[in-house]
């Protein structure tokens, strides 16, 4: 088979031309060009926030945004690493918070600053529209805003062009944990399977399991009967007496 | 009838009878009135530099909004986002430079092209339902009930963005005429309530709520009607400092909601210190509740 050549691709980092193979995410592609990561890089897989990065293509007055783990590196991207972006963080006693949206006016009176520019949103790597967030939580709705806000990683990139200075993925964090600590309807069915366990419900299972001998142990486990690849959410075992609901009642 | 409709910040959190209240008084109208599915805060208060634009972002795109649902007029019922609204559409009808600079710069939307009409509550339920059609669907007149018309600043000032000639108000009025009860008029209709001076300077707030409550009573009027909720605020929450001079205040929605038979959505007006319920229940206009002043 003969040797597939690569083709090379011109890219800016920190404004330095540099010469990588085409196909790279822009993360492998400054390592290639023998940049060495010790931040800026996490998680390799889009889920930590630390790669945010910004660049601009010539002849197009835009400023994008990329995870540079995420992102293929292409032709003349001029682009430098936002790691880390300052953000005014006011830390709170989570038990003393109410769930109301005045617990975040009190924290983070800045965000009333906001003029509804969008800078935010069209900069977010995660097409979070931020600026909707921040007008859901101005207006509110603290339900609203911890959805919409799910997908950030905080990456720091929507602050960094804050015109009112709003350090926004901390405001969004603040949200999602009244929401979810809070708002959030609990569910009953884990309270109750918790109180089984302290209960101590499940320990004759238990004890029967540990005193069984490693024949029967290896016998019980190979018999056993899997759940099929293709089952649908109704599917159940023949035997159901060990599903949660039959051996609580 | 459907109607674009924004309601404002204030009207989803401190003020939820005024939104809840419109809403059910204009569905029994034959209005829907349809909240944008995507707004945000109109800034409250319009920017007074000519050159401010950045401040004219907020409200222009919310019009974009408006435009969007294809709606030739934006309904608010919150007197400040009407009066925000309105002035930065006049502005960018008037200036197309400055349209342009804004359209521009909101790069991500589509244009705005200033056709949207920017109209207040009152309007509608005067130039769209008209006050004889509300009276023939009043189900319980107001009957003896004497509510001074509070107009504010908002709805009359400047000139340009008014919802009537600023010297005749009447619009608020007409509409207690229409559902049974008798408008009182009185020298204040118009006076500012001190606005947002409530925050830095709450003296001012506090003389200009006796002067109005005091001149409303002179005049015989039993409860105030008012549609902007910071006039509402800075009416009721002052009161726990003004005796005998107590009123109930009450958004003209509420009223209108109640003589047309729907929730008037009084009950959120709990530890109010100018609940309006006790009049209400002692003219026979609510059944017995347990409100008191607080
Ligand atoms: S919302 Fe802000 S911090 Fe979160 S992912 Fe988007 S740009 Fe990053
Ligand atoms: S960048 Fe800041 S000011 Fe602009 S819309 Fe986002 S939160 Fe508001
Ligand atoms: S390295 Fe974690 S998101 Fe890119």
């Amino acid at each position: 088979m003969d040797a597939v050549e690569t083709k090379m691709i011109p890219i800016y980092i920190m404004g330095q031309r540099y010469e990588v193979p085409e196909g790279l995410t822009i993360m492998k592609a400054m390592e290639y060009a023998g940049y060495q990561y010790v931040r800026g890089c996490g998680c390799r897989g889009g889920i930590c926030g630390a790669c945010g990065t910004i660049y601009r293509i010539p002849g197009d007055y835009k400023i994008y945004s990329a995870l540079a783990c995420q992102t293929a590196a292409e032709p003349d991207m001029y682009l430098t690493q936002l790691p880390f972006f300052p953000a005014n963080h006011v830390s709170s006693d989570y038990a003393e918070l109410e769930g109301v949206p005045e617990d975040i006016y009190k924290l983070y009176p800045e965000l009333f600053r906001c003029v509804a520019c969008n800078a935010c949103s069209k900069i977010c790597p995660m097409d979070v529209p931020v600026m909707d967030v921040i007008a859901y939580i101005k207006r509110g709705d603290i339900e609203k805003a911890a959805f919409e806000a799910f997908d950030c990683i905080q990456c720091g990139l929507c602050t960094s062009r804050c015109f009112a200075e709003a350090p926004q993925f901390h405001i969004m964090q603040l949200a999602r944990r009244l929401y979810g600590g809070k708002l959030a309807p609990k569910a009953q069915h884990n309270a109750e399977a918790a109180k089984a366990v302290r209960d101590g419900k499940f320990n004759p299972m238990l004890d029967q399991l540990t005193s069984m001998s490693l024949e029967d142990l290896k016998k019980e486990y190979i018999e056993r009967e899997i759940e099929p690849e293709t089952a649908g959410d109704e599917w159940k075992p023949k035997e159901t007496k060990w599903l949660l609901e039959e051996y609580l009642r | 009838m459907k109607l674009s409709y924004l309601p404002g910040c204030t009207l989803k959190t401190k003020a939820q009878d005024l939104d809840l209240s419109t809403v059910a008084a204009m569905g029994a109208l034959g209005v829907e009135l349809e909240e944008l599915p995507r707004w945000n805060c109109c800034g409250t208060v319009f920017s007074f530099a000519d050159d401010d634009l950045m401040h004219q972002i907020a409200p222009v795109r919310n019009l974009v909004r408006a435009q969007e649902q294809g709606g030739e007029q934006l309904v608010t019922v919150c007197s400040f986002c009407f009066n925000t609204l309105k002035r930065a559409n006049l502005l960018v009808k008037e200036n197309s430079d400055k349209l342009d600079t804004l359209n521009t710069f909101m790069d991500e939307e589509e244009d705005y092209k200033g056709n949207v009409n920017v109209v207040h509550l009152l309007e509608v339920l005067r130039d769209e339902v008209g006050w004889e059609q509300i009276a023939g669907k009043v189900q319980n007149p107001l009957k003896d009930l004497k509510v001074a018309a509070y107009y504010g600043c908002t709805l009359h000032r400047p000139i340009e963005a008014a919802i009537e000639p600023p010297n005749k108000p009447e619009a608020l009025n007409d509409l207690i005429k229409a559902i049974g009860a008798t408008p009182v008029d009185f020298p204040d209709m118009t006076t500012c309530c001190g606005s947002y001076q409530a925050v830095a300077n709450p003296e001012i707030v506090i003389n200009r709520t006796r002067e109005i409550l005091t001149s409303a009573r002179e005049s015989g009027a039993e409860m105030i009607a008012v549609s902007c909720p910071l006039c509402e605020c800075n009416l009721k929450e002052n009161q726990k400092e003004l005796g005998e001079l107590r009123m109930p205040v009450i958004y003209f929605t509420q009223l209108l909601a109640l003589a047309l038979g729907v929730d008037s959505h009084l009950h959120q007006c709990e530890q109010n210190p100018a609940d309006a319920r006790p009049l209400l229940e002692s003219k026979g206009l609510i059944d017995a509740c347990s409100a008191t002043y607080i």
